[in-house]
């Protein structure tokens, strides 16, 4: 045998036992010809993502958006961001899914596949803005540690799904219940079977909200592997984490979900303010519940020159995690003065909020736009970075193009 | 025809197609085996394909261009063999450039991925890898709020 067919020989055993199964015509395969698996992955091809996204880190796959490429109203695939702790789950198969309720505060524990799931319980469809809690994380001076999100993650997609209250009512909650945690089954980086990679929750009253759903649909296909293939939980308004992706078992607690992630400082601030850079304990860490007031210009794209004299229609998306956009501003002189833009009613509870506005400029020269979400009780976003916190959590600063009138 | 000779002659039959599929199989297995061996065997075709020539290049998977490890992406410098050799079995390098800490942050992320993420002991090498991330990807103070940088200016046309 020469030793270069033995060099393909063994890739190719190898490979078989990756892709578990033979490759048929293996030794057939032409010299030069590697099997699609073997090439450097692109992860645009893989997740039919737009080409303008960008790779955070490649093992495990994140991979966010820019702002430009959220102007849809309702996010495309090819534009939402994705966010890993551990490795894709290999051969999610819908046919024998199963999703298990259990736990200390279950009444009976039961085990429904996913035709149950969709047959037994009543569908319902929302748009839901999922942002990931490190949002805007790379701003953060001193530097806070994990992937360095700029602005883009964050989508707004519909899901489709049956209740979780519907499902958990159904297995029964005792009265005792305070926290669900969930299961699924996503790979440890280390590929240690006895490791999960996130294992996160909420407390009962928000699991129990209309709009905390188990979705099987998004944007009205199967979700993408990638998304959460084939069962994943919605729970808008809060971290993206606590909407868990690949779902086969949720835990009603009686207690607080001891999960991971759940402790340590893994999506955690401090319960007190404290300095840039100061030391924190974890018992003076409190887990981060709803997200805060935010806003993206997603039209025009940062960069634009116009022509003096002419004016410029800006649009862009404002959410305010459990509660509602009540004003959106925007100012061209670095927050010296504040116009209001029109906003939209959310679809749906949790669905962002579109807003626009036509925008003049006195002068030549250069200008940045800045825009301001307030929320239902008054609270707008900061001009400046919030509250330094130890992981780089909550950056929900005012979000800024720049502009030239020539 | 006797009852005898009629339950002689079944027994041959079956005797018969008995030692075909033995054979059968034997021959089979000989072919198996031969196809282990050597695989083109059944390929039945003239030995004047096409050649896709893909040169193949001998390279390198540890070369350093512009001073940067090409597979990895990180800096050429002191200790580079020791992160690559540590730190980007279970993740990405990508997640390692991107962070900015101190030696006493990095000691305690350090420690978190040997709590949680099955590192192991790093021994010695600690010292070598946290020195390496330190001078070469040192914290940068952005203040509370940087200017915009690397804006593509382009004509908006409406």
């Amino acid at each position: 045998m020469k030793r270069r067919d033995f060099a393909k020989k063994a890739t190719l055993s190898t490979f078989a036992t990756l892709i578990g199964a033979e490759i048929v015509f293996g030794s057939s395969l032409i010299d030069g010809y590697n099997p699609l698996a073997l090439q450097d992955p692109d992860p645009f091809k893989m997740f039919n993502k737009h080409k303008d996204m960008v790779v955070l880190n490649d093992k495990p796959w994140n991979i966010e958006a820019q702002a430009h490429l959220l102007d849809d109203k309702i996010t495309p695939n090819s534009c939402m961001f994705i966010r890993n702790n551990g490795l894709v789950p290999e051969g999610n198969d819908a046919k024998n899914w199963t999703l298990t309720i259990d736990g200390e505060s279950v009444v009976n524990k039961k085990t429904y596949t996913l035709a149950e799931l969709k047959s037994k319980f009543e569908q319902h469809t929302y748009q839901i803005t999922l942002e990931c809690g490190g949002n805007g994380r790379s701003e953060f001076n001193p530097p806070a540690k994990g992937n360095q999100w700029t602005i883009g993650a964050v989508h707004s997609a519909t899901w489709t799904g049956v209740r979780l209250r519907d499902v958990l009512k159904d297995a029964g909650i005792k009265s005792n219940a305070v926290y669900i945690g969930y299961h699924a089954t996503d790979i440890h980086l280390s590929r240690d079977p006895k490791h999960e990679p996130i294992s996160r929750g909420c407390p009962m009253w928000k699991a129990l909200e209309d709009e905390s759903i188990l979705a099987f649909k998004m944007n009205g296909e199967n979700i993408p592997l990638i998304h959460g293939y084939p069962l994943r939980l919605v729970v808008g308004g809060w971290p993206a984490s606590v909407s868990g992706k690949w779902i086969n078992r949720i835990s009603i607690r009686n207690k607080v979900h001891d999960g991971t992630k759940m402790t340590g400082d893994a999506y955690k601030v401090p319960c007190e303010p404290v300095a840039p850079g100061e030391k924190v304990k974890d018992e003076d860490m409190c887990i981060i519940e709803s997200m805060p007031v935010k806003s993206l210009i997603t039209y025009p794209k940062s960069g634009a020159t116009i022509k003096e004299g002419k004016s410029l229609n800006i649009r862009g998306h404002a959410w305010a995690g459990d509660l509602e956009v009540a004003k959106m501003e925007y100012s061209i002189d670095f927050g010296s003065t504040w116009k209001t833009c029109s906003v939209e009613k959310p679809s749906n509870r949790f669905a962002w909020q579109h807003f626009k506005a036509t925008v003049n400029f006195p002068k030549k020269g250069y200008y940045e736009i800045w825009a301001k979400a307030i929320d239902s009780k008054g609270i707008g976003q900061p001009m400046l970075i919030p509250g330094w916190n130890p992981k780089g959590y909550l950056n929900n600063a005012c979000h800024r193009i720049a502009v030239k009138v020539s | 025809m006797s009852k005898e000779e009629i339950f002689r002659k079944q027994i041959k039959k079956v005797y018969h197609l008995l030692l075909l599929l033995f054979s059968l199989f034997l021959i089979t297995g000989g072919m198996l085996v031969y196809y282990t061996i050597n695989p083109d065997f059944f390929t039945f075709k003239t030995k004047t394909e096409t050649i896709v020539s893909t040169p193949v290049v001998e390279v390198d998977e540890d070369r350093i261009e512009n001073g940067i490890h090409v597979r990895t992406g990180l800096i050429d410098a002191e200790g580079l063999m020791t992160v690559v050799n540590n730190c980007t079995n279970c993740h990405s390098s990508k997640l390692v450039i991107q962070n900015r800490m101190n030696a006493e942050r990095w000691n305690a992320t350090i420690k978190w991925m040997q709590e949680t993420q099955n590192l192991w002991e790093l021994g010695k090498n600690q010292e070598i890898i946290v020195n390496y991330l330190v001078a070469n990807y040192p914290p940068k103070d952005k203040g509370r709020r940087e200017i915009l940088t690397d804006i593509e200016w382009y004509e908006l046309k409406e």
